[in-house]
């Protein structure tokens, strides 16, 4: 196999795996900051115990984030070195300010999250708490801008020619807010908001299924149930904010996301459907001319097809874009439909009855991950054959020092570590979740020595 | 080149770059030299303090190698792009430790079961030896020089990275580790443990001692223009002198039983090995000796002026907020580990 794919898939599998992790992260990092909260104002003993049990599955999943998230950091100077020379004055000061400005902030108050329970006063605490959940917040920020300045490049000039050309910033600014940044920015946001909400909720529908730790599980269900709904209503305005954008600054890519081809034809919208490549036709369930109203108002409007750009600056997985988004839209709308749904129910005061319905919930927490990825993986495929669209093809950005067998033997490396990675994280996962929130005792009964169900001081003698 | 209060962009980025290094060997130094000495320690318990001294801030620690990665990618393009490429195999596997040692610490505590301690103590403890012989066997390298094509990428082979030279800083690196762990867990522990440490760091002192003395005749025999510099500018053999100094206070310090001064000293000597690296190399970033036309230099390799603007900016505002809030967590860690219901 050539080295663009191997390299191509290297890359895609890494970013995908470490993307399970940063939006629990900096979702069940706002639950944190809400329980938390509740637990200072009520003083209520269910909420602490909440956020403890949290606090450790939070550490679990940040501790993989943050394993995986620094193989990323080095893989644009391993496998992308032309690329890296060409957006190095560019991508590099946003890399940098991640570093400096949002993972030191977060792994430093990490500490006082994870272990500082019994060391600092609950306020501070609290704020350390409130920390971790801004820098998870702001290290979203920077890379995502840095991606965004990827799809629609702004604020900058190119010197030189052919392989020593590279981008230079004529204006910090414009680089930072170039056209997609502060939709994309909202939009995986959110989408990190709700990977957590629905973990909590779906941990938690399980505990109720199970007549475990009801006393816990039903408040903290209602809590999430809240973030869920107004979170997945909010992010269908936002991802329509994301298509309008897409729309005016990257129509070849739009255009393979719904599978659209004749540029003097208004654009279909498509609930399911298939893009034949080669025929050109997209076939399926469609609204005709639905995409030309949400783009202009009018469903008789044409849209730019893929056919009015050459073989070589079109998007080569046609098909797979399309399927993606629409696998992304369809579990956004799933959210939407589940969280209204419980809201409903909450009302009629019917929110527990239905054993179905709270399995559904348990296993929703795949809702949000699926989107997520979908949602990648349209954004970064649609953006082929360009790295840094319209300027930089992926073909041209590699490492020439590299060679396939070095790929293969490093896509293999990672391949079985990252499998044993998350048979571990899935199986320690499951087992903290079947331990449940625990009663540590109040803080005085454990500096009094009276340290009741404590699984890790009972197995101290080993 | 635009410049900045007398010295050019390109060469304050230089220095900044080299002091996030630096703050890197320092802080992860220790917790890498106390998970390398894991093995030693035999107790249950002793090996759950060892990993809860640094549970805390292992990670803030490792935080300054992603700085250092961005530092260099910002900064250095060229030579970010022509490293980490060259580097590939090595750096695989230093990433591999990585993840392998990071998961290590979280997964251990988790479970009671002795096997499933025993082994993650084993990898956590086999992944901090590969990441510091790693990190000496790229460093050494990069002292030498790495053969580079006329595109400024790396043109060799990397079997040629296991080379005796780097071999040799490599086990250094490993050793001065050791030891700054070791000081390091002096100031943690108390009783039994404690003492034990206490001689595990006279050991490792030696270790270092040995490691570093044959390296630098190694380097004087073989590979004589690394010392040119230093033979240019008399005046500043004040660095070597301080640093046999600074070394030679670690032994004091710890037999006088002022363990924070040994710290201090430790820490202080791997910044004057830096500083010497760094002056052997300046101002080459990456030094072909084959082709010397090839090599990148930190002017070569440099962004744009506006870029190192900002950057610096950056790091005029960044540095003192990390400054603060690392101090805030490493204060209220300070002291004897306690454990508790939350420690690993
Ligand atoms: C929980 C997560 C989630 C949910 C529910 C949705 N998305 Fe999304 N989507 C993402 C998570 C995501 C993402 C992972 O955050 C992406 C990938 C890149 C990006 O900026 O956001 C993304 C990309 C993305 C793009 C491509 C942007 C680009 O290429 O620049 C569009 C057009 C949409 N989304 C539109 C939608 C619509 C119309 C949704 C309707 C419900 C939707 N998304 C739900
Ligand atoms: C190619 C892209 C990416 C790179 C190079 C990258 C780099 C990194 C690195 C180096 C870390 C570890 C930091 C540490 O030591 O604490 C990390 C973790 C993290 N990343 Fe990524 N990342 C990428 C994509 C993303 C995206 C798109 C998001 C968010 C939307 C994100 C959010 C986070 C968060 C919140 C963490 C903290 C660790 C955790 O919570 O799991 N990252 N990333
Ligand atoms: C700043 C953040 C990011 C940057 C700079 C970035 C850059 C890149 C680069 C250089 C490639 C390889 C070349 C290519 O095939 O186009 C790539 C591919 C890819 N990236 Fe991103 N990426 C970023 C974030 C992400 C994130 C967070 C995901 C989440 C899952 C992601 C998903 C993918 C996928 C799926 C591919 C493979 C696309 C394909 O097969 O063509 N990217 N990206």
């Amino acid at each position: 196999m050539d080295v663009e794919i191997l390299a191509r898939v290297q890359f895609a599998f890494t970013i995908g795996f470490h993307y399970i992790y940063p939006p629990l992260s900096i979702g069940l990092g706002l639950m944190l900051v809400i329980l938390e909260g509740l637990y200072l104002r009520t003083g209520n003993r269910i909420y602490e115990m909440a956020v403890r049990f949290w606090i450790r599955i939070f550490a679990l999943i940040f501790g993989i984030g943050v394993a995986t998230g620094i193989i990323m950091e080095f893989e644009f100077g391993t496998n992308w070195a032309t690329y890296s020379k060409y957006v190095g004055d560019i991508f590099g000061s946003a890399l940098a300010a991640e570093g400096i400005f949002a993972f030191a902030l977060e792994s430093g108050f990490l500490g006082i999250l994870i272990f500082g329970w019994n060391r600092v006063g609950p306020r501070v605490h609290f704020f350390s708490t409130i920390m971790v959940f801004f820098g998870s917040l702001f290290s979203a920020v920077w890379i995502v801008v840095a991606n965004s300045w990827q799809q629609t490049p702004a604020g900058f000039h190119i010197v030189g020619e052919g392989l020593n050309a590279r981008a230079e910033i004529t204006d910090f600014w414009a680089m930072v807010f170039n056209p997609s940044s502060v939709d994309r920015m909202l939009h995986v946001w959110v989408g990190a908001i709700l990977a957590g909400a629905f973990m909590v909720l779906s941990v938690n529908a399980w505990y109720i299924l199970h007549k475990k730790h009801q006393e816990i599980a039903r408040p903290t269900f209602r809590i999430a149930l809240i973030v869920a709904t107004i979170f997945s209503l909010l992010q269908l305005f936002i991802g329509h904010r994301s298509a309008d954008g897409v729309s005016r600054y990257q129509p070849a890519k739009l255009a393979a996301m719904e599978g659209h081809f004749d540029s003097s034809a208004s654009a279909d919208m498509f609930i399911f459907g298939y893009v034949d490549k080669k025929k050109e036709t997209t076939s399926g369930l469609k609204i005709p001319g639905g995409l030309s109203f949400l783009v202009h108002g009018d469903f008789k409007a044409p849209l730019p097809g893929l056919r009015s750009y050459k073989p070589e600056d079109r998007p080569s997985q046609v098909n797979s874009v399309f399927q993606f988004y629409h696998l992304m839209v369809a579990a956004g709308v799933a959210m939407i439909g589940l969280s209204l749904l419980g809201c409903w129910l909450w009302w009629k005061k019917r929110l527990f009855e239905y054993r179905w319905l709270l399995w559904v919930y348990a296993l929703s927490v795949l809702l949000p991950q699926l989107a997520n990825q979908a949602g990648w993986f349209t954004a970064e495929m649609g953006r082929q054959p360009w790295v840094v669209y319209g300027l930089l093809r992926t073909s041209d950005a590699l490492s020439r020092a590299v060679t396939a067998n070095q790929i293969v033997f490093s896509l293999i490396l990672f391949t079985i570590v990252y499998i044993v990675l998350f048979a571990l994280f899935l199986f320690l996962l499951n087992r903290k979740i079947q331990h449940g929130p625990v009663d540590y005792g109040t803080k005085e009964d454990i500096e009094s020595g009276a340290r009741r169900d404590n699984p890790l001081l009972e197995h101290e003698k080993i | 080149m635009d410049t900045f209060l007398g010295l050019d962009y390109a060469t304050w980025w230089f220095l900044v770059f080299g002091a996030v290094i630096s703050g890197y060997a320092i802080l992860d130094g220790f917790d890498l030299g106390a998970g390398s000495l894991h093995l030693f320690l035999k107790k249950e318990q002793s090996r759950r303090i060892a990993m809860n001294a640094i549970g805390p801030i292992w990670d803030g620690n490792e935080v300054w190698l992603v700085i250092g990665g961005g530092a260099l990618f910002a900064g250095f393009p060229i030579a970010y792009a022509a490293i980490f490429s060259a580097f590939y195999v090595p750096f695989m596997i230093f990433l591999v430790g990585l993840i392998f040692r990071a998961v290590s610490i979280e997964f251990r505590s988790k479970e009671p079961w002795a096997w499933w301690r025993r082994s993650w103590d084993i990898v956590y403890c086999v992944a901090s030896i590969i990441i510091s012989l790693s990190l000496g066997l790229m460093l050494g390298n990069v002292v030498e020089g790495l053969p580079l094509d006329d595109h400024q990428e790396f043109a060799g082979s990397w079997l040629s990275f296991f080379n005796p030279f780097a071999i040799l800083v490599a086990i250094t690196t490993l050793a001065l580790f050791m030891m700054h762990g070791a000081i390091f867990l002096t100031m943690k522990t108390e009783n039994r443990l404690f003492v034990k440490l206490h001689v595990l760091a006279n050991n490792f002192i030696i270790f270092f001692v040995v490691s570093f003395v044959i390296t630098t005749l190694y380097t004087l025999l073989y590979i004589p223009h690394l010392s040119d510099f230093f033979k240019a500018h008399p005046m500043y053999f004040m660095i070597p002198l301080l640093m046999t100094l600074s070394i030679a206070n670690i032994p004091r310090q710890v037999k006088l039983g002022k363990y924070r001064y040994a710290f201090i000293s430790s820490a202080v000597t791997i910044a004057l090995l830096l500083i010497m690296v760094a002056l052997e190399v300046f101002p080459y970033l990456l030094y072909s000796p084959l082709k010397p036309e090839n090599s990148i230099t930190i002017y070569s390799a440099a962004s744009s002026a506006r870029t190192m603007h900002i950057l610096l900016i950056m790091a005029l505002v960044g540095t003192p907020l990390v400054g603060l809030y690392t101090s805030f967590v490493f204060w209220t860690f300070k002291g004897k580990v306690k454990l508790d219901e939350m420690s690993y």
